[in-house]
C-alpha cells in the first residue's frame, strides 16, 4: 500500500492539476494491474461493500487509543473525517508490512465473511501494520464514500496520459457496471470496444451556465428547447433489454417501471438523452411529484398512479446499433423526431418541443414563461454541435430562470465536515412571524471563504448557547437566500420546504427588522408551490 | 482559602500582589509571559518580562515602561512572590509563578515540551493550581519529531531548488520563522525572509541568537539572483501581491493544524508541516502530571473537551474563558499555533 499512500500523499498535498495528473499518470504506469483497476474503480466511485459498521470502528479505535468514546467524538466533531479521525488517534503502528493495494481491498472482502470477534481482530491487525496515510487510506476503503480530492475527471486524464489514449473513449469505457471483481485492467482499459457490454451508457454531455448572450452570434445557428426540471437520464435499448442511466451514473432502471414497455417501441442500438418527468395530462408536473418517486427502490401503486412518468427526449445519441455523437445536433435532432413519431402517443416517451424564436429578445420573452411550465428555464445548442462527453463550454449553454429570493435572518450555525471542519459554514436561518422568528431553511454554500472566516470568528464570540454541535447565535445578521422551488411541508415549523437553498448574498445593508415574514413565504408557496 | 489569582475581565489578576498577567485591557502593571501580540498587548502602565523576552517586545511594543527578570529569579510584588520559568514557546517565552502564603499558582503562557533548538526549553514547575494552555487539547495532535520535520523541509526545499521553484514557507515572524531558519539545512540555497521575520530575526541575531545568514526581500529584489530560494514569510503575506515576484513557486504552511487534512486543503497550499509552538496531546497531558497540580484550570483552545478529560483523570479541573475563544486556525492573528 506504500506506492498507493505515496500517490495519494502527492495528490492530496497539491492544489496543482498537472501535478496530480503527473502522480497519477506515474502510478498507472508503474503499478500492477490488479492496483490499477482498483485505483480507476475507486475514484469512479467504486468501493468494496461495506463489512463494519461505523458505530463499531468508533468504538474500537477509541479502545485502542485508550480514549472515553465521548472525547473520539469531540475529536471527529473537529476532525470532520471518521477514517482520519482514526488514523490521528491510533497510538503508532508496532510493524509495518507493505502489501498492494488489492491485498488489502482482498483483505477488506474476507473481514466482511468472518464474524464480529474475528472481524475485529483483524481490523485491530491490520490498524497495527499500517503507517498513518495508510491506515486512513485502509480505513477510508472500510466506511465507504472514497471521496479524497481526485475527480474520476481527473482520474480518466491521467489513464489517457499513461496509455495514450483519448479521454473521451477512456471515459466511454469507465461507464457503466463493471466491478474489479467483473472485468481485468486489459478487458477494460486496453480492449478496443466498449460496445461488449450492453447496458454501458455514454458520457452526458453537461452545460455551463449562460455568460453572455451577445457572444453567441446569429440565432440562426441555435437551437432552444425547455430545460426541464426532472432527473437527467439515458435510455438506452440494446439485446432487447432496457437500461435507464441517471447523470451520476446511477443504474435507475427499476425505480421506473413505467420504461419497460419501451423496447417494444424502439429498436435495438438506441440511446436517448433526456430528462425524467413526472408528467400528467400532457403537462410537466412540478418537482415535487418526482420527488416522492426518487430514493425509492420498489414504487407503490398508488405513487405510480399520482406521479406516473415519461422520458423527454432531447437528443439521439445512438441509432440502430451505431454511435452519431460526432453528427451535427441538427442532424441527430431531425433523427430522433422520426424515430419518436413512431412511438405511440400513449408510451412514456416524449419528444423535447423544441422553442422557435427568430430574435434573442423573442427567446428572452419565452424563458419568462419557464416557471408557469415548470421548467427550469431554457437549453441553449449550437446546430452544429456534437454531442461531447462531460462539461464544455460553447456550443451548449443552460439559460435558467433567476431564482426565488428571500432575506432571512441566521439564527444558528453549525461547523462544517471535511475541507470545512471547524469553521461554521452551515446556518439556520429564520423569517418574521409577528415579533418572532421562525426557522424554515438550513443553507450550506454560497458565500467566500473569507466571508465564512468572518462569519466563524463572529461566532465564536458570539454564542448565546450550545446544543451539541449547534450554536445558537443572536439574530444580527441578514443573508439572501436564494432557492430553486418551495412546497408545503407539514413537517415543518415554517410548513415549507425550499429547493436548492443556498446563500446569495450576505446583505450587511439590511438591518435584522427588514427581513422578510413567514407570509411573504406563503404567498411564495401559493404562486409557486 | 483565597485564590492566588482571580480571573477577571481585565485578565489574570492576583489581588496580594496587585498586578496583571498577560491582561488584554490597559493596566497598571502587567506581567507578560512572551511578546507575542494576544499575550504583550499595549496601552499598560507598567510591564515585567524575561530579559530574553524584553527585546522582542520593545521592537513590537515601541517605548515601554518595561523591567526584566532572569528566569528563576524571585522577586516581591506586594505580598506575593514572583518567578518566570521557561516555557519553551518562543525565546524568551516564560511561564510565571505567583507564591502567596505559601500556595503557588502557575501559568504557563504559551508552552510546548519539546527543545527546539533555539527556545530555552521547558521546564515544569511544580505548584498547586496550574493554569495552562490547551490550544491542541485533543488526541488527534501529535507531532511530528524534530529530524523527521526537518528533513521533510529539507526534502520540500531541495526538490522545489531542483524544478526551478522558489519555495515559500508560511510560518509566524517571532519565534515559528527563526525555529525553522536554524534548523534547516542552508546549503540547498540562499534564505530570503520577508519584512515581518527579518524585523523578529534583527532582534534575536542583536540579544546573541544564531541565525543563518538571510537577505530581507525589498522590492527591487530579483529572484533570478536567488535560484533555489527558500523563502520564509508570516502566512499572511503569502496571499497577496507580495508574491509575484517569486515566480513560479511551490508553497508550504508549517502549523500544528497543518495534522488536519480539512485545513490543509483549505489553506490551499501545496504543502503542510506539522509543526507548532504549541504543545501537543500528549505534550499538554505530562506537562500537567509533572506540575504535580491537582486544580487546573483550562483555557485557550478545546477547553470543554479538554476540561473533561482532566476531571476523569481525577483532576479539580476548570475552564477559563477569555474574550479571544481559541486561537484557530483560521485566525488571522500572527502569532496562532
Amino acid at each position: 500500500m506504500k506506492d498507493f499512500a505515496q500517490l495519494f500523499t502527492r495528490v492530496d498535498e497539491s492544489t496543482k492539476t498537472t501535478v496530480k495528473v503527473a502522480a497519477l499518470a506515474d502510478f498507472f504506469a508503474t503499478a500492477d494491474d490488479p492496483d490499477k483497476l482498483w485505483t480507476i474503480a475507486l475514484f469512479t466511485g467504486r468501493r468494496p461493500k461495506r463489512t463494519i459498521t461505523a458505530t463499531r470502528l468508533r468504538e474500537w479505535a477509541a479502545e485502542v487509543a485508550g480514549l472515553p468514546d465521548w472525547l473520539f467524538e469531540d475529536s471527529y466533531s473537529i476532525v470532520g473525517d471518521l477514517a482520519e479521525t482514526i488514523s490521528l488517534v491510533l497510538p503508532p503502528a508496532e510493524s509495518h508490512v507493505d502489501q498492494p493495494l488489492s491485498y488489502w481491498i482482498d483483505e477488506v472482502k474476507r473481514l466482511a465473511t468472518l464474524d464480529e470477534p474475528d472481524r475485529k481482530a483483524g481490523i485491530l491487525a491490520a490498524w497495527d501494520q499500517l503507517e498513518q496515510v495508510e491506515r486512513f487510506l485502509f480505513t477510508k476503503l472500510l466506511t465507504g464514500g472514497f471521496r479524497v480530492g481526485v475527480s474520476a475527471k481527473l482520474m480518466t486524464r491521467a489513464l489517457a496520459k499513461a496509455t495514450g489514449q483519448d479521454e473521451a473513449t477512456l471515459t466511454h469505457k469507465l461507464m457503466g457496471q463493471w466491478t474489479p471483481e467483473t472485468t481485468t485492467f486489459t478487458d477494460l482499459i486496453e480492449a478496443d470496444d466498449p460496445g461488449t457490454d450492453l447496458s454501458r451508457p455514454y458520457p452526458f454531455y453537461l452545460a455551463y451556465g449562460l455568460d453572455d448572450l451577445d457572444d453567441l452570434g446569429d440565432p440562426v445557428d441555435w437551437m432552444a428547447e425547455r430545460k426541464w426540471d426532472g432527473i437527467r437520464g439515458q435510455l438506452i435499448v440494446r439485446g432487447g433489454k432496457h437500461y435507464v442511466w441517471s447523470r451520476g451514473e446511477d443504474l435507475m432502471t427499476d425505480r421506473f417501471p413505467e420504461f419497460a414497455q419501451l423496447p417494444d417501441f424502439l429498436p435495438d442500438g438506441t440511446v436517448i438523452d433526456g430528462e425524467v418527468l413526472a408528467y400528467a395530462d400532457h403537462m410537466p408536473l412540478s418537482f415535487n411529484a418526482l420527488q416522492t418517486r426518487i430514493g425509492r427502490k420498489t414504487v407503490p401503486k398508488k405513487v405510480l398512479k399520482e406521479a406516473p412518468v415519461v422520458l423527454m427526449a432531447y437528443d439521439l445519441l445512438e441509432d440502430q446499433g451505431e454511435d452519431i455523437r460526432s453528427t451535427p445536433m441538427a442532424d441527430r435532432r431531425a433523427r430522433l423526431e422520426d424515430l419518436i413519431a413512431g412511438v405511440p402517443n400513449t408510451a412514456p416517451l416524449k419528444l423535447s418541443p423544441g422553442v422557435a424564436f427568430q430574435t434573442w429578445e423573442a427567446l428572452a420573452a419565452e424563458r419568462e414563461k419557464s416557471r408557469d411550465l415548470n421548467a427550469e428555464g431554457l437549453m441553449l445548442k449550437n446546430k452544429h454541435s456534437p454531442y461531447l462527453a462531460g462539461r464544455k463550454r460553447g456550443d451548449w449553454w443552460k439559460w435558467k430562470v433567476d431564482p426565488l429570493t428571500i432575506d432571512a435572518v441566521m439564527i444558528y450555525a453549525q461547523a462544517g465536515h471535511g475541507r470545512r471542519a471547524n469553521l461554521f459554514t452551515d446556518y439556520t436561518f429564520a423569517v418574521w412571524n409577528g415579533n418572532e422568528l421562525t426557522p424554515f431553511t438550513k443553507a450550506y454554500s454560497g458565500l467566500t471563504d473569507v466571508e465564512f472566516r468572518q462569519i466563524t470568528a463572529w461566532v465564536r464570540k458570539n454564542t448565546l448557547q450550545r446544543f451539541g454541535p449547534v450554536r445558537q447565535v443572536p439574530p444580527e445578521h441578514v443573508f439572501e437566500i436564494a432557492f430553486e422551488g418551495i412546497r408545503a411541508s407539514p413537517r415543518h415549523k415554517s410548513g415549507v420546504a425550499l429547493r436548492f437553498p443556498r446563500m446569495l448574498r450576505w446583505r450587511k445593508d439590511k438591518p435584522v427588522s427588514e427581513a422578510n415574514t413567514l407570509d411573504d413565504l406563503k404567498e411564495m408557496l401559493d404562486l409557486y408551490g | 482559602m483565597a485564590d492566588v489569582l482571580k480571573f477577571t475581565d481585565e485578565g489574570i489578576y492576583c489581588p496580594a500582589g496587585d498586578f496583571y498577567i498577560d491582561p488584554w485591557k490597559p493596566v497598571d502593571r502587567a506581567l507578560i509571559t512572551h511578546g507575542h501580540a494576544d499575550h504583550a498587548r499595549d496601552g499598560m502602565n507598567r510591564y515585567l518580562a524575561t530579559e530574553a523576552a524584553a527585546p522582542v517586545m520593545r521592537h513590537r511594543l515601541g517605548d515601554i515602561a518595561l523591567d526584566t527578570i532572569r528566569y528563576g529569579e524571585t522577586i516581591r510584588i506586594g505580598g506575593a512572590e514572583v518567578s518566570f520559568h521557561p516555557a519553551g514557546h518562543v525565546p524568551g517565552s516564560a511561564q510565571i509563578k505567583v507564591r502567596v502564603k505559601g500556595q503557588d499558582w502557575v501559568v504557563s503562557g504559551d508552552y510546548k515540551v519539546v527543545a527546539d533548538g533555539l527556545s530555552e526549553p521547558f521546564e515544569p514547575v511544580r505548584c498547586h493550581a496550574f493554569i495552562t494552555e490547551c490550544t491542541f487539547g485533543l488526541p488527534i495532535f501529535k507531532w511530528t519529531p524534530q529530524d523527521v520535520l526537518t528533513q521533510q523541509i529539507d526534502d520540500w526545499w531541495a526538490s522545489c531548488a531542483a524544478e526551478g521553484r522558489t519555495a515559500v514557507l508560511g510560518a509566524y515572524s517571532l519565534g515559528k520563522a527563526q525555529r525553522l531558519l536554524t534548523t534547516v539545512n542552508a546549503d540547498i540555497g540562499p534564505i530570503l525572509t520577508h519584512g515581518a521575520v527579518e524585523g523578529t530575526n534583527g532582534v534575536l541575531r542583536a540579544q546573541g541568537l544564531a541565525l543563518p545568514d538571510t537577505t530581507y526581500v525589498t522590492q527591487d529584489l530579483k529572484i533570478k539572483d536567488y535560484p533555489g530560494a527558500l523563502v520564509v514569510a508570516p502566512p499572511g503575506a503569502m496571499a497577496g501581491p507580495w508574491m509575484r515576484k517569486f515566480g513560479q513557486t511551490s508553497t508550504a504552511f508549517a502549523s500544528g493544524w497543518m495534522a488536519l487534512r480539512g485545513v490543509r486543503r483549505r489553506r490551499a497550499a501545496d504543502r503542510g508541516f506539522i509543526v507548532s509552538d504549541h504543545a501537543d496531546w500528549a505534550g499538554l497531558n505530562w506537562a500537567i502530571k509533572e506540575t504535580g497540580a491537582e486544580k487546573i484550570f483550562v483555557t485557550h483552545g478545546y477547553t470543554n473537551s479538554f476540561e473533561r478529560w482532566l476531571r476523569d483523570q481525577g483532576y479539580d479541573a476548570h475552564t477559563v474563558s477569555t474574550a479571544y475563544e481559541g486561537e484557530g486556525f483560521d485566525s488571522t492573528t500572527e502569532d496562532a499555533a
